[in-house]
């Protein structure tokens, strides 16, 4: 083991930078750019705060990914119970002087930056449960301590976001935590259980939902009931998508976008005015992008001596799929709308942030996927 | 190794469970894929057409109404440009400055401020409110040299409805105005084209004919941001103005008819007698329908309403009135037709006649003497007409007097204002009143008083249709498609030709028994305006182009009391309210007659010094625009 140890503190920095994993990075700096010119495009075809900001972000963010890719993973795994404190940490502080926005409290000032620790949490969760089953033993996987121990790390953060309140972020923290479950081993047939618990108490869930949550899902089933109204952001979602056909109205000629009938359109709604603009072709294209990139981070994973790096690399792998999944069903009329960002498309720094650092955690396991951990 | 196996037992699983995901992925992202292409490809024309719903939209303009025309081609009801006042609030910088500007630049009242002000609060900021509907050319022009200062304002250009002939027509074509809600929604084409600021008819022609005259709305489509305002202009669509419409009217006699009766309340008809060409139709006094057009003011709305004279009642179509000694060659036709008199019977006229102890009295208290048919119409003696009417009986008498006209609407469809009349029979009265005729009503009848109600224009038919030989004519006012020209008319009443055909309504024509009888009437009329002791004599044309034969009337409008008898007042003595209305029906020329025409002034007397002095200067004029009208008959012609 020690042996190990040295031979990897041994990597230079020149044969750090010469170990990321290119095609990631690549793709990674292309939906960067591609990111910057649809903000572009969402200010009306001119350089304005939304443009602006988003590109300072980037200009950020993105060394901050090479910057944590640099640190070993081994690294990353002994700190992972304390990030993931820190954020819970972070989450009781904001909901307790947390900075109030159209009816939730979500955000922190850190004078520099708005910060929405939920966000982090997306991140904190995959590294916090990837070392609790890395160091689990296999035998003790199912074992009820082990299961209650893991469900109150995914509960807690849940269900401070949740009463925040932030359905969305709090659906996709609980959904990266249970992957890592699944990919850890819990047996399917208590996923089943749960899942058809869930179906059964899904009519008392929905009781505890506040009117405006019912409403969503209201719509969500009939978007015509109201389309002025609460109907009106999918209605004009799907005209904005539809319309754009095979090839798209073309750069910057979105007109659903630019006479402002899209809502939300930097954050939630971004793929709508990218679909408008670019059409069918854009859109498998981005999708293939995010493909490419979801796909490299589970070839990293499945490179990865330790199972640290393995769990998060799936689980993160998983993550952002299940991100892209919930806003484009969101988009496409498939799924209520919950708030819930496209990674790096979407407008919203601490998405982006913690989208980098998982990013950087899996370059860092690409580096590194020779080290062992204890 | 335990650890180690462990370990790699558990990537065995991690990578188990990981594939299972992976599969799912792909399923989940093959369905998205398969969502944006039925979004995109299936549905693209769908979500296409919504999306061009959302940013275009279309603003309708007033449309451009359609001109009439008198029977020459002349603009009766035309269109101006006119210059209005539009302020856009959005690119106002101050919006009181403005104002303070505008109103002392336009004298704007500070109600119109309010107005303003208004306005303002309840439209969208980049609607534009109209300032001034109508300004005049040298406040637009001051407008445009101010206009650097006016921030925020825009002189616009537009159309408006125009009367060139100001109150010489008011009665005929009736105005345009703005609608009320109920005209909106009582015809379906104001509401597909109502934009704000379109005007419609509100009276006469320009109300009945609507829907020929509206045209349709330019369009303009622009597209629109979410909030609706105005990007930018995608297509302008020109609009059709409303059709043209030709009166049979001719300009220049209606005008003389408006000279003719100026401060005089009344009103003139002129027909052709073989179409039924209406060539003048005026009431007086008239007002000038321009004033409606963009919202009268009530001092000049009451000025108008007040007015003793009545300005607003068309007296022609809807003036009721005792047609007094017009109806006599209707008496004696109706006498004639009936074998109770031939040309040879004779009355005495001692100035009265007695009848159940009841006294009738001629207008002449010291009687004419012995008269015959010819001599009593000449010189009007009511105790022949009497006589007549007791031989002949009122019912009797209806029939005649039904058939050439009289208590039926004239025109009909086109005026809903126009009255019917009343020619009473016993049944009538019978049925209305309750009780039963009595024979001194048939006396009073004779001479066109009591019950009977006439419309002018009703008795201007009735003496077309003695003119032209005893022929139902059918009066209009405006062109058709398929005019039957004069020469044609005349011609098939005169050959009989008509009456070759089995058709009923042709038959119908015929209004007499004999023919005979009809000259008999034309005879006493010509008579009575040319021979000496006629009542119009003094009003004769001796050339025989222009000479023409009449029968003038005074209608009571209060029963004459013994007293006022005795006295036989001069006509300023008595007052306005009792004075006699005036009456007076001729055709011309006596030879080859054309023209009939019915004048009556209102409270103007007796109508041999009050109304058949009119007739002889209109004549002159009608029958001298004669050919020029004749000219005109190969004119183009539109369909109703």
């Amino acid at each position: 083991m020690f042996q190990h140890d040295r031979l990897n503190n041994e990597i230079t920095f020149f044969q750090k930078i010469k170990n990321l994993d290119y095609i990631l990075l690549i793709s990674v700096i292309l939906l960067s750019v591609l990111s910057v010119f649809v903000m572009y495009s969402t200010d009306g075809g001119d350089i304005l705060f939304h443009t602006k900001n988003h590109f300072v972000k980037l200009v950020v963010f993105f060394p901050l990914m090479i910057f944590v890719a640099l640190f070993n993973i081994k690294f990353w795994h002994n700190f992972s119970y304390l990030i993931y404190l820190v954020v819970i940490l972070l989450l009781v502080w904001v909901s307790f002087f947390g900075i109030k926005s159209s009816g939730s409290q979500r955000w922190m000032d850190v004078y520099f930056f708005v910060l929405q620790p939920s966000e982090l949490m997306k991140i904190a969760i995959i590294m916090c449960l990837a070392k609790y089953y890395h160091r689990l033993k296999i035998e003790n996987v199912n074992s009820y301590t082990s299961i209650t121990i893991v469900l109150s790390i995914i509960l807690i953060p849940t269900i401070f976001v949740v009463s925040q309140p932030d359905l969305g972020t709090s659906i996709l923290i609980a959904l990266s935590g249970l992957i890592i479950l699944w990919l850890g081993g819990v047996k399917i047939k208590y996923f089943i259980y749960s899942f058809i618990t869930f179906l059964i108490s899904l009519p008392f869930i929905i009781s505890f939902l506040k009117p405006y949550q019912k409403l969503r899902i209201l719509t969500f089933l009939d978007p015509d009931r109201d389309p002025l109204g609460a109907g009106y952001q999918i209605i004009q979602s799907k005209i904005a998508i539809g319309s754009g056909g095979l090839d798209g109205k073309g750069f910057l000629k979105g007109t659903q976008s630019y006479l402002d009938f899209l809502p939300e359109k930097h954050t939630d709604f971004i793929f709508t005015l990218f679909s408008e603009e670019f059409g069918f072709i854009g859109s498998v294209g981005l999708l293939i992008l995010y493909s490419i990139i979801i796909f490299r981070i589970i070839r990293i994973g499945s490179i990865s001596r330790s199972n640290f790096a393995r769990l998060f690399c799936f689980g993160y792998a998983f993550a952002i799929f299940i991100y892209i999944v919930v806003n484009l069903s969101m988009v496409l009329g498939l799924l209520p709308i919950v708030g819930s960002p496209l990674p790096i498309m979407s407008y919203g720094g601490s998405s982006m942030l913690a989208t980098m650092i998982g990013f950087g955690i899996v370059l860092s396991a690409k580096i590194n996927h020779k080290q062992m951990i204890a | 190794m335990i650890k180690y196996n462990s370990g790699i037992r558990k990537t065995d699983v991690i990578n188990r469970r990981m594939f299972i995901i992976g599969a799912a992925k792909v399923i989940i992202f093959t369905g998205i894929v398969a969502r944006l292409f039925s979004l995109q490809i299936n549905e693209n024309k769908k979500y296409l057409t919504l999306s061009d719903k959302n940013r275009i939209r279309e603003w309708k303009l007033p449309p451009t109404r359609g001109n009439i025309v008198d029977y020459f081609g002349n603009v009766i009801a035309g269109n101006l440009k006119v210059y209005q006042l539009h302020i856009i609030p959005e690119q106002v910088e101050n919006f009181n400055y403005l104002l303070v500007r505008l109103k002392n630049l336009l004298n704007l009242s500070d109600i119109k401020i309010a107005r303003i002000n208004k306005l303002k609060a309840e439209l969208k900021p980049w609607d534009s409110i109209i300032v001034s509907e109508n300004l005049s050319w040298s406040q637009f022009v001051k407008i445009n040299n101010y206009l650097y200062d006016l921030v925020g304002v825009k002189p616009v250009m537009t159309i408006s409805r125009n009367y060139p002939f100001k109150d010489v027509y008011t009665h005929v074509l009736g105005y345009v105005s703005q609608p009320n809600e109920k005209e909106i929604l009582d015809n379906q084409i104001i509401q597909e084209r109502f934009v704000p600021g379109m005007k419609i008819g509100k009276l006469g022609l320009e109300k009945r004919l609507e829907n020929h005259l509206i045209g349709t709305n330019a369009i303009q489509r622009y597209e629109v941001n979410a909030y609706g305002k105005r990007i930018n202009q995608l297509e302008h669509q020109k609009g059709q103005q409303g059709s043209k419409i030709r009166l049979t009217v001719d300009t220049e006699i209606q005008k003389a008819c408006a000279e003719l009766l100026n401060e005089k309340a009344g009103s003139i008809s002129v027909m052709d007698i073989y179409t039924g060409d209406i060539i003048a139709m005026y009431s007086s006094p008239s007002y000038d329908p321009n004033l409606f057009l963009f919202g009268i003011s009530q001092d000049e709305w009451q000025l108008i309403r007040n007015n003793p004279l009545k300005p607003l009642i068309n007296k022609t179509l809807s003036g009721l009135y005792s047609p007094g000694s017009t109806i006599k060659p209707i008496v004696a036709l109706s006498a004639l037709e009936n074998n109770v008199i031939d040309t040879k019977f004779k009355v005495k006229c001692t100035g009265k006649m007695e009848l159940y102890g009841q006294t009738f009295h001629c207008w002449k208290e010291k009687g004419h003497g012995w008269v015959s048919l010819k001599n009593a119409m000449k010189q009007s003696c009511d105790t022949y007409f009497y006589e007549v009417a007791r031989l002949l009986g009122v019912d009797r008498l209806n029939i005649t007097a039904e058939k050439f006209g009289l208590g039926k609407k004239v025109l009909g469809k086109y005026f809903d204002i126009e009255k019917k009349g009343l020619f009473p029979n016993t049944k009538w009265k019978k049925n209305n009143l309750g009780r039963g005729w009595v024979l001194g009503e048939t006396l009073i009848t004779g001479i066109g008083q009591g019950y009977i109600q006439s419309t002018p224009l009703q008795l201007c038919m009735m003496t077309a249709q003695i003119a032209n030989g005893g022929y139902a004519i059918k009066p209009k006012i405006i062109v058709d498609s398929n005019p039957v020209s004069y020469e044609d008319a005349k011609q098939s009443m005169e050959s009989g030709l008509l009456f070759d055909s089995n058709s009923e309504s042709l038959l119908d024509k015929k209004l007499f028994k004999d023919k005979k009888n009809i000259k008999i009437i034309q005879e006493a009329m010509f008579s009575s305006t040319n021979e000496r002791f006629g009542t119009s004599y003094k009003s004769r044309i001796d050339d025989p182009k222009y000479q023409f034969a009449g029968k003038t009337g005074t209608a009571q409008v209060k029963r004459i009391s013994k007293r006022e008898r005795e006295l036989d007042l001069e006509l300023e003595q008595i007052p306005y309210k009792d004075r006699d209305h005036a009456l007076y029906v001729a055709y011309g020329p006596y030879i080859n007659p054309r023209y009939a025409l019915s004048i009556i002034v209102e409270h103007g007397g007796s109508g041999s010094k009050a109304a058949a002095p009119i007739a002889k200067k209109l004549f002159k004029l009608i029958i001298d625009r004669h050919d020029l009208r004749d000219q005109q008959s190969n004119f183009e012609r539109i369909t109703i």
